[in-house]
């Protein structure tokens, strides 16, 4: 990945107030399943350098929301703007050419191929005679892997052999390998354990710190005040409010998720 | 994110640098496929026994060469059920699609291209023109199928079902339910026994696929070191290599010591005019169907390592949702499948109908099992994203050996079915115990 050179890298101020195009806005979005309103005209948006945390319960309708932006699902109606301009976002392969990233909460790997080919998988390096290139993609693989996860060996095993942090790195290798400047993060930590958690968090400063945006979904709220620049809450697939993460404590943040409303913006 | 088997004072790692030479047994620095061992294992002492039983008659050159002609057209066609039982799908109507093709092309040969383009009987663009409407019949009917289960989201069993009952009756309709022929001589060439190599020509070719398999085993070594990847001892390596020469040559060896009988080369002498000299041999050498199995193995296997198609087929059969995601279109890939299958089809289907030298109406039936059951005894598995080109012709071939096998031991015709049955089930247990323990899936 290439450190991009971002003016508002790293302690800058809110990139909001410079009136800067945010790299991502939703606007509106909607969309049912036969006659369940899972997302129900919803807007977000995200700034280059920043995390937007995503939280709710189960079925609030955050992964489907986030799979309008990745492309899995076609939204019903509204409008996604990627840096102010209107964007058509149809299939995954479409917000590939976005540079949007997606790592899933099922990691979405093919379990029976190996790192590299789950690492390409849709993006093979082919040769000049245009068969695929195992050789060059199982090096590039030992590049990435060698700064994301140095204990990583297994790469000509299939992936169902590797234990769920090694399946993890591998997901998000994919993601951070092509040069993404919008990541999606659904749930990375919920499967690891307290040091590879601890990994995460520092990679998703270092991406952060490179003027990514980054729209993670998580349900350990402490982990999202100590990640996220703004947290937004959804419930019954509407969006309850966006918080910067200074404004509010987690007991503000726990009472929007579970009655769907800010108590001090309701007192004041 | 750390390896979270890396706990502290965990054994140390296979394949860590440190301890790679001693603790490695012989077998794995050969670094060769178990489940390949076993199958080819299997496959010698099912020839073995059988030539105890026969006192010498099943591993004669002209039992092997009868062996390897029969196993073609299914073999053929098993390489194809592979993709589709990797993306999790199944061909019911492979059986009735060859009678279909074959009809198609024994048709165009002798009826409709004589009849419209008023080429003669015999006329050389016949077989070949006839050979091409079959492969396209096989590719069009391989896609609509392919599409319904695609994009229209028909189970792949209940299409293909259909399938099964349509096809062998559109062939009826075709011909009128006829048999047709005989087939044109160049087209019969693909058969078998009526069209082969000659021992010279038999021996430059394995010397040629000899050479190519060195080459390509030295260049993918080469390739490893220049990633500065780990590669085998030289020795192993030269192992190797040795073990496939002399299975390439050995077996062009075997074919080559099949002689033509003497009454048929004096035939083949009286028709050209000519006296046959005194004490003249000829042998069979490899005959043109197993030369087109081979290069469909060859193009098969190749699709299923180095293509992009190749691999999006496996990871659709590993994990659907995960291709999906990864921006591979699987529907249109489906039909890709299934257009692949049907092109197989129609080849095996020259191969088969030239073997009978005509198109009768019964032509590949049962086929759909007997190709379901190679590809699966081969190490397909029927949940998905597993097998491969060479498993499934193994397994034709094993098939194979065994129904000729018992016939020639004069083995009852139900009990030939019993046991092929038991071997298909017992089978796909063995690749389950084998893969619960290697802690696949």
């Amino acid at each position: 990945m290439e450190t991009k050179a971002d003016p508002r890298a790293n302690g800058a101020p809110d990139p909001r107030a410079s009136g800067a195009t945010p790299l991502v806005e939703l606007k509106d979005i909607r969309i049912a399943f036969g006659g369940v309103q899972a997302v129900d005209g919803v807007s977000l948006d995200l700034y280059p350098g920043e995390v937007v945390g995503l939280l709710g319960h189960n079925g609030a309708g955050k992964s489907t929301l986030i799979k309008i932006l990745s492309g899995a699902y076609k939204a019903d109606s509204g409008e996604i703007r990627i840096e102010g301009e209107k964007a058509t976002i149809n299939s995954p392969r479409d917000a590939r050419r976005y540079n949007i990233e997606t790592i899933y909460q099922t990691l979405a790997l093919a379990d029976n191929l190996d790192a590299a080919s789950n690492l390409f998988l849709g993006r093979e390096i082919t040769t000049r005679a245009g068969f695929v290139d195992d050789a060059k993609q199982e090096a590039e693989t030992r590049k990435i892997m060698a700064r994301l996860n140095p204990n990583f060996r297994k790469l000509s095993e299939p992936v169902s052999a590797l234990s769920g942090g090694q399946r993890q790195s591998v997901a998000i290798a994919r993601a951070v390998y092509f040069n993404a400047r919008i990541l999606i993060m659904d749930e990375p930590t919920a499967a690891l354990g307290v040091h590879e958690t601890a990994m995460v968090a520092d990679l998703i400063k270092e991406l952060k710190a490179q003027g990514l945006g980054i729209f993670l979904i998580s349900h350990d709220t402490r982990e999202m005040m100590d990640l996220c620049d703004r947290v937004s809450v959804m419930k019954n697939g509407q969006l309850v409010g966006t918080e910067r993460v200074e404004d509010v404590t987690e007991d503000d943040i726990l009472s929007m998720i579970i009655m769907g409303k800010n108590p001090k913006r309701d007192a004041a | 994110m750390s390896d979270t088997d890396s706990v502290p004072n965990a054994a140390p790692q296979k394949g860590r640098p440190a301890d790679k030479a001693p603790a490695r047994s012989f077998l794995n620095q050969l670094e060769l496929d178990l489940r390949l061992l076993g199958m080819v294992g299997a496959f010698i002492a099912v020839c073995v026994v059988f030539n105890l039983l026969t006192d010498g008659r099943f591993l004669t050159p002209r039992n092997i060469f009868n062996l390897s002609i029969q196993t073609v057209s299914v073999a053929i066609m098993a390489t194809g059920m592979v993709f589709i039982i990797v993306t999790r799908h199944i061909d019911l109507s492979v059986g009735a699609l060859l009678a279909t093709a074959s009809a198609v092309m024994a048709m165009m040969q002798t009826r409709w291209l004589p009849d419209t383009l008023g080429l003669p009987l015999g006329h050389a663009a016949l077989p070949w023109l006839a050979i091409l409407a079959g492969l396209i019949t096989g590719a069009v009917i391989g896609a609509f199928q392919g599409w319904l289960v695609g994009y229209l989201t028909i189970p792949a069993f209940i299409v293909t079902l259909g399938g099964l009952l349509i096809w062998r009756n559109v062939g009826w309709y075709i011909t009128s339910g006829q048999t047709i022929g005989p087939l044109d001589e160049t087209f019969q060439a693909f058969g078998g026994i009526n069209g082969t190599l000659g021992a010279q020509w038999s021996w430059i070719f394995g010397l040629v696929a000899a050479g190519i398999a060195v080459l390509a085993l030295i260049s993918a070594r080469r390739n490893k070191v220049g990633h500065g990847f780990p590669v085998k001892p030289v020795w192993a390596e030269a192992v190797v290599i040795g073990i496939i020469v002399a299975a390439i040559l050995g077996f062009v060896a075997l074919l080559n010591a099949y002689e033509i009988p003497s009454r048929v080369l004096a035939r083949d002498f009286a028709a050209r005019g000519a006296e046959m000299p005194e004490g003249y041999t000829a042998a069979y050498g490899i005959p043109y169907s197993v030369l087109l199995l081979i290069a469909v193995a060859v193009v098969m296997t190749v699709i299923a390592r180095k293509t992009r198609l190749g691999r999006y087929i496996f990871a659709t059969g590993g994990n659907p949702d995960a291709a999906e995601l990864s921006g591979i279109n699987t529907r249109l890939l489906t039909v890709k499948v299934f257009s692949i299958m049907g092109i197989l089809v129609a080849i095996s289907a020259v191969v088969a109908s030239a073997r009978l030298t005509n198109h009768s109406n019964d032509i590949g039936t049962l086929d759909e099992l007997r190709v379901i059951a190679a590809a699966v005894i081969g190490g397909t598995a029927l949940s998905g994203g597993i097998g491969t080109i060479y498993g499934a012709i193994l397994g034709a071939l094993i098939m194979q050996s065994l129904q000729s096998g018992m016939a020639m031991v004069g083995v009852d015709a139900p009990l030939q079915n019993i046991v092929v049955g038991t071997v298909l089930v017992a089978a796909v247990l063995i690749d389950i115990i084998y893969r619960r323990r290697v802690g696949g899936k």
